[in-house]
């Protein structure tokens, strides 16, 4: 290995043939209903400790608000002033009852909108975290998920900066760090992961990652036909900064509405020219040393 | 965005509504808009304890001693040879503890070397550290203890050859970051990681060598300053609105420190340290304060960057128009 030539770990490449499908999540917020099962769920089945005293964040009803050690599912809350695409509903009607119940009706122009998400790592093909992690810890799964070793990790908090998501954690009461396994435990045995599992609505919905993006495809055709414009698909492509996502979404705005990054790029893409100015640096110091004793001794 | 309702300000619409709010004030006219969730952070601050900084100071004046005390020895300065081993081995001695101790579990640091891996800068810093810390200690033993003089010329060269990869590897760990006030300055960050630590080795052998042995000390002081300034300037430059930390907040007060700290030791030094020496030793204590600040402000700009969804966000919508365009 070159040091401008530095791929990501091959997937399957150390699996044998053992290899299986790249699985993966393909999230689709349009119709999530803020449930919060997903969350639930994930703690449940991977005894993930509670993150905190409960306190009310007044966002919306979101008070889980990241994700993080302690947190490997998050759904947010996001509320808008913008009408609501629902052109069966007679607003009129809805506001003259509103208004007899005593309570305020909810002004047709300027209406209100929630979008509702469940985020997620996103098994990057060019995963940062596992790429900087010193200790190996942080490895590719034969279904293409990256997942801690946690007898391996030695808490170095290397990948919590590496994430252009803002992923992984350190959970400081223990000293490791801890995020999504896309439910290895179950994949081996053949199950879909527990977040999918709990999803009502089928918004989180697992499967090999190729037959995810012919759905998902299918999926914002639909909804363009149906008039939603602002519909698109999030880390859908491998043409990104990550090489594409093993979890994925479809958003009914811009990205940073929802907290992810607009454009995420895996940091050691740049990695080659880093080392270069490191090169250059070193060849300072070098010169610089050099020089100075060059100069004589007083 | 018309018909937006500052009742509903922060979820997704553009953040002057959150400055506002902050401010108290409703007349503020927002900054370049930009869109978030809640204002809350994108990407996570580092889990890392202010050990690391600290290693990086002095374990870039460890790097950028070891092969001062190699180029001293071949030009028969045995004095300055002497000094600067002993700084090598005090900064190895001293930083590799501080990077142990910031582990989440340091019972676990031999874990560190499982793995040969170009892709992670910590990985490839344990080895360097792995061979310049006990060639540096063998070869300050061997030096001050007058015991195994061979071996200890070969560790002396060993850890000479290393330094320059220890001075300036911290800046790589650091860039290879999503966050943005370090990964966007990875051209420069090397540079002025390696004249604070020529600065800093420098100034800390200076103290160590009577003047007339010091020429060279001194002189490595202060182009070392020299550059570690330059390159700031150069970085705080190239990064645009990206170097706002480094104004800001307590990166912003280091930084300010840093900078008067490095140019007045360098001119202590520089122009009086040679006659004068209470000016060489203040200039001295001057420089090895000024790289250390310089290293605290790089880290401490860091966190308030990742800290502030604006500094990640808008670069990189930057980006995406300009790639549309």
């Amino acid at each position: 290995m070159t040091l401008t030539d530095l791929p990501t770990p091959t997937f399957g490449g150390g699996y044998d043939g053992q290899a299986r499908p790249r699985m993966g999540f393909f999230t689709d917020t349009s119709i999530c209903i803020g449930c919060k099962a997903c969350e639930v769920a994930c703690k449940e089945w991977n005894l993930v400790p509670e993150d905190g005293p409960l306190r009310i964040s007044g966002n919306s009803y979101d008070n889980t608000l990241a994700l993080g050690a302690n947190t490997w599912r998050h759904v947010a809350f996001i509320e808008q002033a913008k009408p609501v695409q629902v052109p069966e509903v007679d607003l009129a009607a809805a506001a003259a009852a509103a208004a007899g119940a005593g309570t305020t009706a909810p002004q047709a122009r300027e209406g209100l909108r929630w979008l509702m998400s469940s985020d997620v790592c996103k098994h990057c093909t060019s995963a940062a975290c596992l790429e900087v992690c010193p200790t190996g810890a942080l490895f590719r799964t034969e279904f293409g998920t990256v997942v801690v070793q946690q007898d391996i990790c030695n808490g170095c908090g290397y990948c919590v900066p590496a994430c252009p998501f803002g992923v992984i954690e350190r959970r400081e009461e223990d000293g490791r760090v801890f995020k999504c396994t896309l439910c290895y435990d179950r994949l081996k045995d053949g199950m879909e992961p527990a977040c999918a599992h709990a999803c009502p609505t089928k918004s989180i919905q697992f499967g090999p990652l190729e037959e995810l993006r012919e759905r998902a495809d299918a999926k914002l055709e639909k909804l363009h036909e149906a008039g939603f414009d602002d519909a698109r698909l999030y880390l859908r492509d491998e043409a990104n900064g990550i090489g594409g996502a093993g979890a994925f979404f479809l958003l009914l705005d811009e990205p940073e509405v929802y907290g992810f990054p607009p454009d995420p790029v895996s940091t050691t893409r740049d990695l080659p020219r880093l080392w270069k100015a490191a090169a250059v640096a070193a060849g300072v110091v070098v010169t610089a040393v050099a020089a100075a004793v060059a100069g004589g001794r007083r | 965005m018309s018909g937006r309702r500052p009742g509903f300000a922060g979820n997704g619409q553009p953040d002057g509504d959150r400055r506002r709010r902050r401010g108290g004030r409703g007349l503020m006219v927002p900054e370049a808009e930009f869109r978030s969730y809640y204002g809350r952070p994108v990407i996570k601050e580092p889990a890392w304890t202010i050990e690391v900084p600290w290693y990086f100071f002095v374990g870039g004046m460890a790097g950028a001693s070891a092969p001062l005390a190699v180029a001293a020895r071949m030009a028969g300065n045995e004095r300055l040879a002497r000094s600067a081993v002993t700084v090598a081995a005090a900064g190895v001695a001293v930083g590799t503890p501080l990077l142990v101790s910031d582990l989440g579990r340091p019972e676990r640091f031999h874990h560190m070397l499982r793995l040969f891996k170009p892709t992670s800068p910590m990985s490839m810093g344990s080895w360097v550290l792995a061979g310049l810390g006990p060639s540096a200690v063998n070869a300050a033993v061997s030096e001050w203890f007058g015991i195994f003089p061979r071996l200890g010329r070969i560790a002396e060269v060993v850890s000479g050859l290393l330094g320059p990869a220890l001075a300036t590897y911290t800046a790589v760990l650091v860039a290879n970051t999503a966050v943005p006030v370090w990964h966007e300055a990875g051209r420069e960050l090397p540079l002025v990681f390696a004249g604070s630590a020529m600065a800093s080795a420098g100034a800390a052998t200076t103290l160590l060598t009577p003047a007339a042995d010091a020429g060279p000390a001194r002189r490595l002081a202060v182009t070392g300053a020299v550059v570690e300034l330059a390159a700031g300037q150069v970085m705080e430059r190239r990064l645009g609105e990206l170097a706002e930390p480094y104004h800001q907040g307590v990166a912003g007060r280091y930084a300010r420190l840093a900078k008067g700290c490095t140019a007045a030791g360098a001119a202590a030094i520089g122009l009086a340290g040679r006659r004068r020496r209470p000016l060489a030793v203040a200039g001295a204590g001057l420089l090895l304060a000024g790289s250390a600040l310089e290293r605290l402000a790089v880290y401490k700009a860091g966190f308030q960057s990742a800290r502030d969804p604006k500094y990640v966000v808008k670069p990189q919508r930057a980006r995406l128009e300009a790639a549309n365009r």
